[in-house]
């Protein structure tokens, strides 16, 4: 049962927990004014669990990985591959979030400590090889971001974003569950391998609705099509560190936990889940690049963004072999480099008194009052539209290569299609900024913590970040191969 | 078991039974909502004996701690704060007895249903059996080990890592709810009693002398 390496491969876990315990006695006892230390930790403790995390990925006596908990949880590449990913990206929006909020009715501690569970749950999920883990480290996520969403509260728009992700993520998660409750039933284990070894040779039809309502339930918390409606408004509704957060980690943790769930339990039927990740993958790309071409709203364009890039990066899940899960990984990797980039450059559009200003109207002319962020802006954008030679060119290469290596020409043609109606708004947004008259009321000056973000993005982005991608490869391939051992 | 243990355990059962029935009748007999929780609690009560009388006495314990202690509770609180309009109450029930009667009408046949599959068998899939016996280690003891003991062995050895988080799920719930309500209330401050304030008040702050000429009004 729990030994002592079952401690230590939950070890990021234990350590963020015991942080945000801390931490929320701590903010409790010495009021908001402590808000800004509790976010520093908060920061010193993800970060702490992201290079605890890449000790245990580039360890090479935890090569094979291990199960702790007596097989409800699994330390291995893939895992801690992702977790790196999260607990960096949970730990940029706590840096961009202060300020914020600030000029809005006060900072409170309450938002580092909620991050920080959340990235428990985030961890837990992506590690989860138990369908009861999966469910618990999904709540423990779900839950603090709909908190997160209402945050401010005193803005309507925010309690609405709060209150429509509530029930709508309730709902996603009935269907989750009732899908689990029926491989149960007709499996008899929860466990990822009891469930999958149960599932080997002919799938009855219980098994086969499982496995639907399984993926819907998932295919909300990425926000795919045809599960993606609740995206654009709550995007729009929620304080926009928020928003990049949720564009960025719980995306990552639920990607992984689907790859984790099509591989590891429904391997042996891929041809039952491959054709509903195949179909969601598609809508996605194709209502994620013509949803987006009619918003006035940079941050519903962006929310439109993410379901087009999380299409993609179903793309690299569907050819469900070793270069197409290694492709899904750089693309997350690539993707959170880009979306944060642009969320915080949306964060720094403000006047002198901190009014965000968020339409397309607010940012012509851009250029000549703001070139260093105007300049910044158009590398993210171009990159999101995969224009080579910066890094989103790549990430999407990969992963059309993985789909046409494995046979998938069709789908990667229609995804290109796609592509290139999505590069127009992309391309929109530089227009404006570069080409039209200055509107000239972006006058505030963003912060220090701002500017770092959105300097670490950029360069991630730029061709520079070509530097990265030998030693993204080599993790991102070690982390595919341990999934695909496992499966 | 002797014969008489046997006739206590039967008198037991069906007054326990007989009481959650009537019990059960008289919470939505009752006229007074407050009276309907009461009746509520005492067939909580009942039910908790029931599952005594079946040895799921941890079961019977949640009954009592949990819905006896804390949801009866709270739904006397909502209850009591309620304003209930009772003459309209009642020309609700008769207008929606149809309905609730078929509701019960489907609920009663899908139990029925259910107990008809259930004895014809074939539910349980052969993996499910495997996996029973594979978890025999903790179920082997039943006959020796009480419910609690057996509850305690799962929750603390087997799903100790998920027992642990659940718990931090119920304090993110609680974190949320506290974000979400609690205020700091300036004016709440203000309308406190500042007695230092009220000492130093004089007669003269507060009042002024007229003497107006008869006929005449005075200026405020």
């Amino acid at each position: 049962m729990a030994n002592f390496s079952s401690f230590y491969f939950t070890g990021a876990e234990i350590l963020l927990s015991l942080a945000g315990l801390v931490l929320l006695m701590l903010a409790a006892w010495s009021g908001d004014r402590s808000a800004r230390l509790v976010t520093a930790l908060a920061c010193a403790a993800l970060i702490g669990g992201a290079i605890f995390s890449y000790d245990l990925l580039t360890n090479p006596s935890y090569e094979l990985g291990g199960d702790a908990f007596g097989g409800l949880y699994r330390m291995d590449a893939f895992g801690s591959f992702a977790k790196i990913l999260v607990f960096l990206a949970s730990a940029a929006c706590l840096v961009i979030a202060p300020r914020y909020f600030e000029e809005r009715g006060g900072y409170r501690g309450e938002y580092p400590v909620l991050i920080l569970f959340n990235a428990v749950g985030m961890s837990m999920m992506v590690s989860a090889v138990d369908f009861i883990t999966l469910y618990i480290g999904l709540e423990m996520s779900s839950l603090s971001s709909y908190v997160l969403a209402a945050f401010l509260r005193s803005d309507q728009k925010s309690a609405e974003a709060g209150l429509k992700y509530f029930v709508l993520g309730a709902l996603a998660s009935g269907i989750l569950l009732y899908g689990i409750s029926l491989l149960y039933g007709f499996t008899g284990s929860t466990t990822f391998i009891g469930v999958g070894a149960a599932m080997a040779g002919d799938l009855s039809t219980g098994q086969l609705f499982g496995i639907v309502f399984v993926l819907a339930g998932l295919a909300f918390k990425i926000s795919a099509a045809p599960f993606h409606m609740w995206t654009p408004d709550v995007y729009e509704g929620a304080p926009t560190p928020v928003t990049a957060f949720f564009a960025t980690a719980p995306k990552v943790a639920a990607v992984a936990l689907t790859a984790r769930v099509a591989m590891e339990v429904f391997g042996s039927q891929s041809d039952a889940w491959r054709q509903i990740v195949m179909t969601a993958a598609l809508l996605s790309i194709v209502i994620g690049a013509l949803g987006a071409i009619g918003q006035e709203n940079l941050k519903r364009l962006l929310a439109y963004s993410s379901i087009n890039n999380v299409g993609f990066i179903l793309l690299g899940l569907v050819v469900a072999n070793e270069a197409g899960a290694a492709a899904m990984l750089v693309y997350l990797f690539i993707y959170v480099a880009m979306s944060l980039g642009s969320f915080v450059g949306l964060l720094m559009l403000r006047d002198t008194e901190g009014n965000l200003y968020e339409t397309f109207a607010d940012i012509s002319g851009l250029s000549t009052t703001r070139p260093l962020m105007a300049w910044c802006l158009l590398l993210l954008m171009f990159s999101l539209a995969g224009i080579p030679p910066l890094l989103g060119f790549w990430a999407k290469f990969v992963v059309f290569q993985a789909t046409v290596e494995a046979g998938l020409v069709a789908f990667g043609a229609i995804a290109i299609a796609a592509s290139v109606i999505g590069a127009f708004y992309y391309i929109k947004f530089v227009k404006v900024m570069f080409f039209d008259e200055p509107a000239g009321v972006v006058t505030g000056k963003g912060g220090r913590g701002h500017w770092a973000v959105l300097a670490i993005c950029t360069l991630i982005v730029s061709p520079l970040g070509y530097l990265l991608t030998p030693a993204l490869d080599v993790l991102a391939g070690k982390a595919a191969a341990a999934l695909l051992i496992a499966s | 078991m002797g014969e008489d243990a046997f006739v206590i355990q039967l008198l037991s059962f069906y007054l326990f039974a007989f009481m959650v029935i009537a019990s059960a009748v008289m919470v939505i007999m009752a006229r007074n909502p407050v009276h309907s929780v009461l009746w509520l609690i005492l067939a909580f009560f009942n039910a908790a004996g029931l599952m005594v009388l079946l040895g799921a006495e941890f079961i019977a314990m949640l009954l009592v701690i949990v819905y006896v202690g804390a949801v009866a509770v709270l739904f006397l609180f909502v209850v009591m704060m309620l304003d209930i309009d009772f003459a309209e109450l009642r020309a609700g029930f008769v207008r929606n007895f149809p309905l609730g009667l078929l509701v019960a009408l489907i609920l009663f046949v899908e139990l029925f249903v259910g107990l008809v599959a259930y004895n014809a068998g074939g539910l349980v899939p052969d993996s499910a059996a495997a996996a029973a016996q594979a978890a025999g280690a903790i179920d082997a003891g039943g006959a020796s080990m009480s419910n609690i003991e057996a509850f305690g062995a799962l929750f603390y050895e087997r799903y100790l890592f998920l027992f642990e988080a659940a718990g931090l799920i119920l304090l993110v719930a609680m974190i949320g709810a506290i974000v979400l309500t609690h205020r700091r209330r300036p004016d709440a401050q203000r309308s406190q009693q500042d007695i230092g304030r009220q000492n130093r008040r004089r007669p003269g702050d507060a009042t002024v002398m007229k003497q107006p000429k008869v006929g005449e009004g005075v200026a405020l």
